[in-house]
């Protein structure tokens, strides 16, 4: 509820006028930041997309060129692929880790926060510094492989970040060590949220802890799975860091990102204009994530509000 | 002298009108009650005069400033908040402190008048406490102290006593009675509880859908309710509606008849003239359940009463007065009864009627006759 | 009768132990499982921390994930100081004050905005803020690859092209939903009562931010300023499109020095710069962690 608005009728001082706006004032260039951020900033790089820029913007009308170009180009190929797989296999995974680490850690466990505290530093740090880590621990001459062969199993191999085929899933793997954590922490808050007397009805109707689990506690954290999947999706399409300290986009192109072409086209091959295209299909990507998320938030909303 | 007046006021939030042309005056000193189901904008109205909502229509006087549009610093105002809306951050003395802050007055003349109102209100002991130590009752007290702090012509109260438990409520009740008759202060006061407003108020304004329905002092609105709704909403258990009609009886003495069960027609004659006002031959009689009771020779042949017999169906008895429910015709009354004459369930009960203080309403308007 | 109570607590002593058991063998399971996987997190950090201990030498035979069998402080100046990135022989201590001269103002500065917005878009709603809000909302979601060019063309036109200031702008403006959201979100529950107990109180706009709101805020600020300096230490999109060379924050100096090591990779020295860029929102973590969770989560979910 608003107490602003207080009506200005006749006989109030031209201070009290100006009072009166004090707030719209004071966040006004906010609103134009934001407004010149999201609209202004989307809208330019469309029309750049739109244009024959190559290693300048330039502003000669080109059409839909550069989004045929892309969507003809191998490596934008290998890109929307790798994001297809990646997204695939880091989204569930890291939920069902993260799942399983909150369940492990519901169980009232000692020094609770010991526990989560590990589980969540990688999300502290950036993935470049993480990334650079695993990177060498991947590297053979010198990291697990070299290790586990120094053990004594020496035709052990474990060379991902080399092989082109696999490369991808070092990154899959980085991926869901530091993410994790992240859905661990969102689970963890949702199964804590849970009604603990339908928990205890279900004892007392001799439902096992599995059952209570699967039956009771679980379905009613619905949303919370649905939240975590696309905060998840929205982490992978947005996958550059991670890409960039692992394998750099290689060996070759193999593990390019839709994140990483912008970035390549835009500012090393000089192809502006369509790394403003596959800009705009990392919106798009987005877009397609969240529209229907929002709209389906704004339903269950309605429908909470309606049933009181 | 008028300390309030408040004339044809009416507030729109969009297009919903909330407040549909309140008229109203307290004299100084007076203590007003605002009373009303939720929703009813009571709520809505006591912001409007603190300066706290915009008026869409309508003059608001404090004295005899036209304070439409005065801040609400400047409206010499005071007002109680249903939660309190005690700074938590600032302790007890700082919350009372800080209106004054605000306005300048010196520190010096800050300690005396905290002083002061601590006493009064026997809060000193915790002037040094944050409000989240502070219990209910206590809370409900600084409230009250930050109000007086401002030594306004005007207070006001919002449900102030709504969140405390039953006794609690009841004694900070007699607090705020004795703390007015001391102070003397103009007040207006927002209740849902009538009881609150019955015992506390001068006169009592009765609010349904944005319209003020009555008023008046606590004595008529109890006994001549303006309409079916502030019969209704007064009282409680509330008064008995009955669909009834009008007709004389032989000897030209009119009365009011109504169908009982088993084809029988209770007839109870009418008096000081009531019958001559009314429009048409049908009304709603209005019974309160303190004015039914049982058959005795101290009341059977006693002027104004009328007898009668109704089933007994449901017995509910409280301690100090026992409860019934009684079959009249088709429908359910209730009878409010003193132990010793209460009745059983399934006996058909000689019944007393005080007709002096029955009300007949206008089924078409639903106004008293 | 009194056999068969007897016999009653000899069943209930034979169930209380298989359930004491079952008990066990769970708590088992479940600190086994957390202690493996723990495993798997704590290795990486083990690894460069002990590695920026050890000698180059060492860690070329012995590998990276091996006891240490020596300990020395050398790497340590060297990344500080010495170290080779793109031909600059300087170390990372200039990309690691880089990052300070980013940071310290960006998170002040959106902090502080964010604070006010809050405020005025949950107290002092006037026609509109709603949709205004609405809009500030979408910034969240606002891929950096969208930005890049107008920022990279702005920041060229105010003369702040491959500057920190430029940064800081960026950082400013990007954090701006974020900032507004956490606050917003936490005013909204703040009671309006308690604002229109001021007002009558004749406490105005501003009075009412630093004598109420503020004084409330602590969580909030703390979260604010925990999300908002480990996001902008670790950002590493715009630090490296936005500026080159020697004004770039740490995390492009980074991957820079990764990716230069092309002969004999100098583990030790790597493994202490990658700390030292580590170790700011790292110790923020550590202190703040709790605070540090709630913004994850709220940032999160809206
Ligand atoms: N800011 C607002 N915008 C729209 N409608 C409002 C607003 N404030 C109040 N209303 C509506 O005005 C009506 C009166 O509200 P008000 O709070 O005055 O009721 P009340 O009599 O105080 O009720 P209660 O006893 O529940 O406190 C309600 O129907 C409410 O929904
Ligand atoms: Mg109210």
């Amino acid at each position: 509820m608003a107490i602003a608005g207080q009506s200005v009728s006749a006989g109030t001082s031209t201070w009290d006028r100006i009072k009166k706006w004090t707030p719209v004032f004071i966040i006004a260039p906010s609103i134009l930041a934001s407004f010149i951020y999201v609209f202004v900033f989307a809208g330019w790089t469309f029309y750049i997309s739109l244009s024959d820029s190559t290693l300048l913007p330039s502003y000669g009308f080109k059409g839909f060129e550069n989004y045929v170009s892309l969507w003809t180009n191998r490596r934008w190929s290998v890109a929307y692929n790798n994001l297809l797989f990646f997204s695939l296999f880091y989204v569930t995974l890291a939920m069902a880790f993260g799942l399983m680490l909150a369940i492990l850690i519901d169980q009232r466990i000692r020094a609770e926060s010991f526990w989560r505290t590990i589980f969540l530093y990688p999300l502290a740090v950036s993935f470049i510094a993480t990334g650079t880590v695993w990177q060498w621990l991947y590297n053979p001459g010198s990291g697990i492989q070299f290790m586990v062969n120094a053990l004594g199993w020496t035709d052990f191999q474990f060379a991902l970040t080399t092989d082109r085929k696999n490369a991808i899933w070092a990154i899959i793997i980085t991926g869901i060590w530091g993410s994790a954590g992240f859905s661990m922490a969102l689970f963890l808050a949702g199964l804590r949220s849970v009604d603990p007397d339908i928990i205890k009805a279900a004892q007392i109707d001799g439902a096992s802890w599995f059952r209570t689990y699967r039956k009771v506690i679980l379905p009613s954290i619905g949303p919370i799975f649905i939240a975590v999947a696309v905060v998840l999706l929205q982490f992978a399409i947005k996958t550059f860091d991670l890409a960039v300290a692992l394998t750099n986009s290689g060996p070759g192109i193999s593990t390019t990102f839709p994140a990483t072409y912008v970035y390549d086209f835009m500012f090393q091959r000089g192809e502006i204009g369509q790394g403003a295209a596959a800009a705009m299909m990392v919106l798009a990507a987005l877009a397609i994530v969240l529209v229907p998320y929002s709209l389906y938030l704004v339903w269950r909303r309605r429908r909470e509000s309606r049933n009181g | 002298m008028a300390s309030l007046t408040i004339r044809n006021l009416r507030k729109s939030f969009g297009v919903v009108e909330v407040l549909k042309g309140v008229d109203l005056e307290a004299n100084t000193g007076e203590f007003i009650a605002l009373v009303g189901p939720s929703g009813c904008g009571k709520s809505t109205l006591l912001a409007m005069i603190a300066g706290l909502e915009t008026v869409t229509s309508g003059e608001i006087y404090i004295g005899d400033r036209l304070v439409n549009s005065v801040q609400p610093k400047d409206r010499d105002i005071a007002m109680v908040f249903q939660s309190y809306a005690l700074y938590p951050t600032m302790s007890v003395k700082e919350n009372m402190a800080f209106g004054m802050e605000s306005r300048g007055v010196p520190k010096a003349e800050q300690e005396k008048t905290i002083a002061r109102v601590a006493a009064l209100l026997q809060i000193e002991p915790f002037l040094k406490r944050k409000p989240g130590q502070l219990s209910g009752g206590q809370r409900q007290r600084v409230a009250m102290g930050r109000a007086l702090v401002r030594d306004p012509a005007l207070f006001l109260f919002d449900e102030p006593l709504s969140n405390l438990d039953a006794k609690l409520r009841v004694d900070m009740r007699t607090e705020i009675k004795k703390l007015h008759q001391r102070i003397g202060k103009t007040t207006i006061y927002v209740t849902h509880d009538q009881v609150e407003a019955m015992t506390l108020a001068s006169r009592i304004a009765v609010m349904h859908q944005g319209e003020v329905q009555q008023f008046a002092d606590p004595d008529t609105v109890y006994n001549r309710p303006a309409n079916t709704f502030v019969a209704g909403f007064m009282g409680s258990p509330s008064m008995n509606f009955i669909d009834a009609e009008i007709t004389s009886t032989g000897g030209g003495a009119p009365a009011v008849n109504f169908p009982l069960s088993g084809g029988g027609v209770a007839s109870l004659p009418l008096h000081n003239g009531v019958a001559d006002r009314a429009q048409s031959k049908k009304v709603i009689l209005g019974i309160r359940p303190e004015h039914l009771s049982r058959q005795s020779a101290s009341n059977s042949g006693k002027q104004g009463f009328a007898t009668m017999s109704a089933l007994v169906e449901v017995v509910e008895p409280t301690g100090a007065e026992t409860m019934a429910v009684l079959k009249f015709g088709d429908r359910e009354v209730v009878g409010r009864f003193s132990p010793d004459e209460a009745p059983k369930t399934g006996e058909n009960m000689p019944l007393a009627v005080d007709m002096t203080r029955a009300c007949l309403f206008d089924p078409a308007t639903t106004r008293l006759i | 009768m009194a056999d068969a109570v007897l016999g009653a607590t000899v069943v209930e002593d034979r169930e209380a132990a298989v359930a004491s058991r079952r008990r066990l063998i769970s708590r088992i399971v479940i600190y086994g499982l957390l202690g493996l996987i723990s495993v798997v997190y704590i290795v990486p950090l083990l690894v460069v921390v002990l590695n920026s201990f050890r000698t180059n030498a060492e860690i070329g035979a012995m590998g990276l994930i091996s006891l240490p069998q020596s300990f020395r402080l050398d790497a340590w100046p060297q990344a500080w100081s010495d170290f080779c990135i793109g031909g600059q022989c300087n170390g990372v201590a200039r990309y690691f004050w880089n990052s300070v001269a980013m940071v310290v103002p960006a998170t002040i500065i959106s902090t502080a905005l964010g604070a006010i917005n809050g405020y005025i878009l949950s107290k002092w709603k006037f026609p509109g803020s709603e949709i205004v809000f609405g809009c500030m909302l979408l910034g969240v979601f606002m891929p950096g690859q969208i930005a890049l060019l107008p920022w990279a063309f702005l920041l060229g036109k105010l003369g702040l092209a491959n500057s920190v200031y430029g940064l800081v702008l960026v950082h400013c403006i990007q954090g701006l939903s974020f900032t507004t959201l956490f606050f917003r979100n936490y005013y909204v529950s703040i009671p309006d009562d308690l604002l229109k107990a001021a007002r009558i109180d004749g406490a105005g706009f501003w009075r009412i931010f630093w004598k109420i709101m503020i004084p409330l805020s602590p969580p909030i600020i703390i979260v604010t300023v925990i999300w908002q300096f480990t996001g902008i230490w670790n950002e590493y999109l715009f630090g490296v499109v936005l500026n080159s060379g020697s004004n770039q924050p740490i995390t492009s100096a980074l991957v820079a020095l990764s990716m230069s090591g092309t002969t004999v990779r100098t583990y030790d020295v790597m493994s202490a710069a990658v700390l030292i860029g580590a170790l700011p929102p790292l110790l923020v973590y550590f202190f703040g962690g709790k605070y540090f969770v709630r913004g994850l989560t709220q940032g999160a979910i809206k």
